[in-house]
């Protein structure tokens, strides 16, 4: 059983999140996305974390439509949002979709949306840090673990650590890097609106380079922090026939199920 | 009559340097074509970075071979002008070695004696940058738009600093006062031997030919810049200082749009209401030209010098689509010496050609419609230029202007309007996910 508070029922009681998650229409529409967002919060419940989502009245962040190009449906979609979380006196925010943290942490302030963001995996680190989460005995016997950077998380935003130090502690995992990695990631292929239309003309897809990168380290598991890259990297490895052996996971997914969640 | 070199010297260098500065003018002019932006602000910041990254040449050693020989020629480059200056005052006043006794044997010796190891050594470096154009043909230096004139320019800059440096050296190897005196000889006393069968006048005049030579090279080189991706030595520094200091996935939010938007949605706004102020034109969104877009890309474009490093990492370029990065920067610089040239025939105002940035002959829809915004091309940059903003800039006109989105993009954006995900989900239906497993 996972709890959800809607930041709507909360206000009604004259109560107001610590925190308000973000989840993005891959985390409620998307079915593999689906079980990441039901992961995090697991991990949210287990440090008893004061949060709520929006619910039926979170809307599309605008990233997709603003990469497309189109800046006036990002910003009637920004503003729109704003006016919803302003009026719930929103604070502070984690996503589990790099594509959200930017946009809100970067381009919604400008618009009047100025709030503390977190991506999940820095959310995370610091519920570790301040002693609400213990991961000291957390414990994963998966073996190679690869972190594949989300483009929208590192280069973007210069978080490279977070994710890392996380699987890091993990028990039985060892953590091996890509030949490209950090801020010399290669994108997987979905970004810049690129997720919902089929690619240019070209001699191989990207998605298909990076889970050869990915495959180069011989892991059990393939993880990273953002939605898009994780069907990306799951069709590589379907196309490569390796879905027996490698899987693709979040972050947030491994911290929940080391700490058996 | 003796006074005739030093009015030759005074002419050319005056003609040298007067066309430089007219090229200089021109470059100015082209940029400021671009539209405003602010890059103003975090000075500190900004010195912070020119420092570190076009002075101190941080991003370029990313990759340590080209880094470490780049160093070498960029250093050679700096330290060896030092000798310049003595070589334009003795042309200019008929002096030879104006500093040698002003600095004494010591002092001049080691000056000389460093600019002899460093020519030497840009000469080698020079000769390695060759062979990895030409024989070992490294990947990023044979891509499409490296054909043609990109081509040869990249070869003509190696053989002016190739016969520069040699000159340098052989000028040195036939001042006999110099070699006689042993200062700072450390390269040239090698050389010297090569024209011990020459008598002393014929080595006066091969020392005379030379130093004239290099002399006018120099020039040369100085105004070959402006036709050439080697202008990076310049715009290397002001390209840097004015880079984008944001988190690169911070896009700019279209101001004009703000307003409309913010309009759109205030209840208390009438729609009938005649424009309060004459509102003039109204604004054209994204760009499809090079005066669409702001002077720090333009600035941008003049600064690339080609070198592949973007394309290199591109996700695009690397699975074999048609976009590249540095052709992004190559066509902008090329339309925009193209409409400087128009303004130039035409006294001072631009008159339509028919052409723009987005369109026949340069950039392609498909190049745009390919890009992931993944950054890399702006992380790897070794001086801070960013194709990225480009792109996204004519996407926006595309589908703000032209409604010439791929359809799979307009889908997504019907969805975005009607239910508020890029999918065709009900919005009531977001929270379904709390009850499955």
């Amino acid at each position: 059983m996972i709890t959800v508070p809607i930041i709507a029922d909360l206000f009604a009681q004259g109560k107001e999140p610590d925190v308000l998650f973000w989840v993005g229409s891959a985390g409620s529409f998307d079915d593999r996305a689906k079980k990441i967002t039901r992961a995090f919060v697991k991990v949210l419940n287990k440090a008893n974390v004061n949060f709520a989502v929006l619910g039926t009245e979170e809307s599309s962040s605008g990233d997709a439509a603003k990469r497309a190009g189109n800046e006036f449906l990002f910003q009637m979609q920004a503003i729109t949002n704003i006016e919803v979380m302003n009026m719930y006196n929103v604070k502070k925010i984690v996503t589990a979709c790099p594509h959200s943290f930017n946009t809100l942490k970067n381009e919604y302030p400008e618009l009047g949306g100025k709030y503390e963001v977190f991506h999940h995996t820095q959310f995370i680190e610091q519920l570790v840090e301040e002693g609400k989460l213990d991961l000291s005995k957390a414990n994963l016997e998966v073996g190679n673990i690869t972190f594949h950077d989300p483009c929208y998380l590192g280069r973007a935003n210069d978080e490279y650590n977070a994710p890392r130090n996380l699987l890091a502690a993990i028990e039985g995992t060892t953590l091996v890097e890509m030949k490209r990695s950090k801020r010399d990631s290669l994108c997987c292929g979905a970004g810049g609106a690129q997720m919902f239309k089929e690619p240019e003309k070209g001699t191989m897809d990207v998605n298909d380079l990076r889970t050869q990168d990915a495959l180069e380290t011989k892991p059990n598991v393939i993880a990273t922090g953002c939605p898009f890259c994780n069907t990306m990297l799951t069709d590589g490895i379907k196309n490569k026939k390796k879905e027996a052996e490698v899987q693709v996971k979040d972050v947030a997914e491994l911290v929940a199920e080391a700490l058996g969640l | 009559m003796q006074f005739i070199p030093n009015v030759i010297f005074a002419i050319l260098l005056g003609v040298g340097v007067f066309y430089f500065a007219n090229n200089v003018k021109k470059l100015v002019r082209n940029i400021k074509l671009g539209k405003d932006v602010n890059r103003s602000d975090q000075k500190s910041e900004r010195w912070a970075n020119m420092i570190r990254i076009a002075l101190g040449q941080s991003k370029m050693v990313r990759r340590p071979v080209s880094g470490a020989l780049h160093i070498i020629v960029y250093a050679g480059f700096i330290i060896i002008n030092i000798e310049v200056l003595e070589i334009i005052l003795d042309g200019l006043l008929g002096t030879h070695r104006l500093f040698l006794p002003v600095l004494g044997n010591g002092i001049y010796g080691f000056l000389i004696g460093t600019f002899e190891i460093l020519a030497f050594l840009v000469l080698v470096s020079v000769i390695i940058f060759w062979i990895r154009r030409n024989i070992i043909k490294i990947k990023r230096f044979l891509s499409k738009e490296m054909t043609g004139w990109p081509k040869s320019d990249g070869n003509i800059i190696l053989y002016f600093e190739m016969v520069l440096m040699s000159l340098f050296l052989i000028m040195n190897a036939t001042d006999i006062h110099l070699q006689e005196a042993g200062v700072g000889n450390v390269i040239s006393q090698f050389i010297a031997p090569l024209f011990s069968g020459i008598s002393s006048e014929g080595i006066h005049v091969i020392e005379r030919t030379t130093w004239w030579i290099h002399i006018i090279g120099i020039l040369a080189f100085l105004n070959y810049l402006y036709y050439s991706k080697h202008l990076h030595i310049l715009l290397a520094f002001p390209n840097t200082f004015y880079a984008n200091l944001k988190p690169k996935g911070q896009f700019v939010n279209n101001k004009n749009v703000t307003k409309e938007v913010q309009l759109m949605m205030d209840p208390n706004a009438d729609p009938y209401a005649a424009p309060t102020e004459d509102e003039g034109e109204p604004e054209k969104f994204g760009a499809s030209d090079v005066t669409d877009l702001n002077w720090v890309q333009l600035m941008n474009a003049y600064t690339c010098t080609e070198c592949g490093r973007c394309t290199s990492v591109c996700p695009a370029n690397l699975t074999g689509k048609e976009l590249s990065p540095r052709a992004i920067m190559m066509k902008t610089r090329d339309r925009l010496e193209e409409v400087g040239k128009n303004i130039d025939a035409n006294k001072g105002t631009f008159q339509e050609d028919g052409k723009q940035l987005l369109g026949e002959g340069y950039i392609t829809q498909e190049e745009i419609w390919a890009c992931t915004s993944c950054n890399a091309c702006v992380e790897e940059c070794p001086v801070n230029i960013d194709p990225l903003s480009i792109i996204m800039d004519m996407r926006q006109y595309l589908v703000m202007e032209q409604s010439a989105a791929p359809q799979e993009l307009n889908t997504m954006m019907q969805n975005v309007e009607n239910n508020g995900a890029p999918w065709q989900y009900s919005q009531m239906d977001r929270l379904n996910w709390v009850n499955e497993e």
